[in-house]
């Protein structure tokens, strides 16, 4: 991210200090995570002490300070979800990924992380990769459905019906 | 349409609308909430819209995505006008035959209609269906027949007519009074008296108040916040406008979450259509009053629904409750008077206006006004959002409207209000759901989660959750949270994991008792109520997680054990083909060979569950 992408989020808040969650809202959203060098700059232009911006930047979980992968697995543990056997799921997508909540694929390809509640409680078991929801998982359906993304075959707009 | 100035202006504009609504013209409508989206209600609209666009041919049927229904359990839903005709699990392969056969024909297709779970029947309109009869749906019920990205559709339902009534013809005084005299509660989760909070800030020294929805629904299970956000914005900023109006604010902010993009998107154009009319901005209605609003992402932290925590956010520090010596509606955002109330609060209060408090007091019971919704999820059989009045029985919301437990299995518990509540047992399913009955049986309303919980729900592993939960979203400022809620995990995880002492349940509630007495704000002083709710009502379960290391509901997987049994097994070996662990051997039947029956190592199993779950001959067994 460029200094000048950073000013022009910069400016759609008028400079001002109190919309820095915001601000960093939009960095997060165009890099999927909180670059080093974009919260220095940051800190320069808004006369905030870095270590302020650290402390929002570590306080609110929809940041990272890390790089992403270029899938977001979200899955749900809200609590109709975790009744519905949620933390199965996870179980599964660690088993098939490789990795555990919070990180990353070595190839980059898939973030995996769980979250308090999606708010589509009804259809739970949920799980959202890249913001598609997939109502009424099961451990079984989990390696077809990384399937869709891994070789780039997914659809916008698919959701899986848990009756199929 | 420019702007509106004045009161008549705005009913020629509504009756302009009205005069080009046809109402028997045909329309089909779509759900368009998130949990019709899980459901794949996103191809069903494009398939509706290609056969219309070719087969209509402009003869004028309309396709209209409204906002959430309630009944996700059966999404994708879709309504045809003007007959109310409701079909449920619609495929887009569906949307031909339905323009073909009961668009053109008016002939109904009995397979997409709701079957009557016991006695099969078949229900066309959606009034009929069990789970909406009993509802009360005043503040969700047009939900269903708006498209939340037009104000014209808000407007022809009624919309801004309490705004307009209020700045023609009443006294900011007058509104409070009718607020405080309707008893509005807040529908957050406290409970307070919303009139009452309205006039403290009124009265609070200062020159700048602000009003503020808490659109931070953190409350895992809880989703009526967002549905209503998501289909009928324009409700929610109506309230907003008249108790900015009544309380003399003219600045106001929405706190919304960012997981929710589609209610961030909908408000946000509720808001821009509502400043273009002039219904936001200088001089609403002639009136002389002003007030706008702006719209601030949550960072997606739990604590962030207490008040101060809340204001902190907005003013763009970490969200840190606290102490509330002096309350918010004195001293909140910027050190100024500011009047906090949840979605579902603020959408009441044009009803109020509109129908007037004698009205609104008919409904509920004695100290609670009104309806409330709640997202009835879980083991249900019909999942969504129910809107009903303030005391209804807790029975008639699970088994009535929720259709009971689905598989036949027994009903356990149901858990209100959130990591803030606790658990209801079977024996309290009479009890009047309302604000002050819940609290007296160890739970509370909270923001209106109802989890029901049935036989293979382990509540010692429910009070788990919600700790580890609570763990997580402690922002760390009081000690007697941030090592409670740690503490009490510890102590939980240890008994899931059968190394618990009976010792540990005293130790529990002590912690418990410290916790709540000790914390500064909401999220501590609630945060032992599932721990303390699940003692209260079921120590047996905690007992026999202790002394005899099981878990009745076969929930804990340290206790248990997979095996199957051979007299059962019909040696097909589906359950060693999906074992990710290859812990599952045997040899499979075929033609030539009659196969041996297949056995898990124990070692090996990581108890994933998945060979229960293949298994089709219930072979597979969990003690």
């Amino acid at each position: 991210m460029t200094s000048q992408e950073i000013d022009s989020i910069i400016d759609r808040y008028d400079g001002k200090e109190s919309a820095i969650l915001a601000i960093l809202q939009d960095i997060q959203a165009k890099e999927k995570y909180l670059p080093k060098e974009a919260l220095e700059h940051l800190g320069a232009q808004l006369h905030i002490p870095l270590n302020k911006i650290y402390r929002i930047a570590t306080f609110y979980r929809a940041f990272s300070l890390t790089p992403r992968g270029r899938h977001e697995i979200q899955v749900c543990l809200g609590t109709a979800c975790h009744v519905r056997g949620g933390p199965r799921i996870v179980d599964q997508f660690t088993l098939a990924l490789g990795i555990r909540s919070g990180e990353t694929t070595p190839d980059r390809n898939f973030t995996l992380e769980t979250v308090n509640c999606l708010g589509v409680c009804a259809a739970g078991p949920v799980v959202a990769i890249d913001g598609q929801y997939f109502g009424k998982m099961s451990p079984i359906k989990v390696e077809e459905t990384i399937k869709k993304f891994r070789e780039g075959q997914s659809d916008k707009r698919e959701g899986l019906n848990g009756k199929d | 349409m420019g702007r509106i100035n004045t009161p008549q202006d705005l009913e020629r504009f509504r009756d302009e609308i009205l005069s080009k609504r046809d109402l028997n013209r045909p329309c089909v409508t779509v759900c368009g909430g998130t949990g019709c989206h899980a459901s794949g209600c996103h191809q069903v609209i494009e398939a509706f819209k290609k056969v219309l666009q070719d087969h209509s041919r402009g003869n004028g049927i309309d396709v209209r995505v409204t906002g959430c229904h309630g009944f996700c359990e059966r999404g994708p839903l879709v309504i045809l006008h003007p007959q109310k005709i409701l079909y449920q699990r619609v495929k887009p392969e569906d949307a031909l035959k339905i323009f073909q056969e009961t668009i053109l024909e008016g002939k109904i297709i009995d397979s997409l209609l709701y079957e009557h779970p016991t006695t099969g029947e078949k229900i066309i309109r959606e009034e009929d269906v069990p789970f909406y009869k009993k509802q009360m749906r005043i503040i969700f019920g047009n939900n269903g027949s708006i498209d939340p990205t037009r104000i014209e559709d808000y407007l022809a339902v009624g919309g801004y007519r309490a705004l307009a009534k209020a700045l023609s013809s009443m006294h900011p005084d007058e509104i409070i009074k009718e607020v405080k005299k309707a008893n509005l509660r807040g529908r957050g989760g406290g409970g307070f008296p919303a009139g009452v909070k309205w006039e403290t800030c009124k009265k609070a020294p200062g020159d700048i108040r602000y009003v503020i929805c808490n659109a931070d629904e953190g409350d895992p299970g809880a989703y009526m916040d967002r549905s209503l956000l998501e289909g009928n914005p324009h409700s929610v900023l109506e309230g907003m406008i008249i108790g900015a109006y009544a309380i003399g604010a003219p600045e106001g902010y929405v706190y919304v979450r960012n997981e929710y993009p589609l209610a961030v998107v909908n408000i946000g154009i509720a808001v821009g259509q509502a400043r273009e009319l002039g219904l936001l901005g200088k001089d609403i209605l002639g009136s002389g009053f002003g007030f706008d609003v702006k719209i601030s992402r949550g960072g997606g932290a739990f604590v962030c629904g207490e008040s101060t925590a809340l204001m902190a956010s907005l003013e763009g520090n970490v969200g840190e409750p606290r102490a509330k010596h002096i309350h918010t509606v004195i001293s909140g955002l910027w050190d100024r008077p500011s009047n906090l109330n949840n979605v579902e609060t603020w959408a009441n209060v044009p009803v109020i206006i509109d129908r007037g408090a004698d009205w609104y007091t008919k409904i509920g019971t004695e100290g609670s006004k009104g309806t409330k919704i709640f997202s009835l999820v879980g083991k249900v059989n019909n999942t969504g959002l129910v809107e009903v009045p303030m005391g209804i029985r807790l029975r008639e919301i699970v088994y009535d409207m929720g259709g009971g437990i689905p598989g036949g299995k027994r009903f356990k518990a149901v858990q209100t209000g959130g990591p803030s509540g606790g658990c209801i047992p079977e024996s309290l399913i009479d009890l009047p759901v309302d604000f002050d009955r819940l609290t007296e049986v160890g739970s509370m309303m909270g923001s209106g989660g109802m989890i029901v919980m049935d036989e293979s729900t382990c509540m010692v592993d429910v009070a788990k959750y919600f700790t580890n939960f609570l763990k997580d979203e402690s922002c760390g400022k009081c000690t007697s949270c941030r090592e409670g809620t740690k503490r009490m995990h510890e102590i939980l995880t240890e008994i899931t994991e059968g190394r618990g002492t009976i010792e540990q349940i005293d130790l529990l509630e002590e912690l418990g008792w410290v916790t709540s007495e000790a914390s500064l704000c909401g999220l501590g002083m609630t945060a032992p109520n599932p721990v303390l709710s699940t003692i209260r009502y079921f120590r047996d379960e905690y007992r026999e997680h202790i002394l005899n290391k099981r878990c009745p509901a076969k929930v804990c997987r340290a206790l248990l054990e997979y095996r199957i049994l051979s007299n059962v097994c019909t040696r097909c070996g589906r359950c060693a083909k999906v074992c990710p662990e290859k812990a599952i051997t045997g040899k499979r039947k075929t033609k030539k060979e009659e196969g041996e029956p297949f056995q898990i190592d124990t070692e090996k199993c990581i108890k994933c569950g998945i060979c229960f779950e293949t298994c089709k001959f219930e072979a597979v067994e969990v003690q």
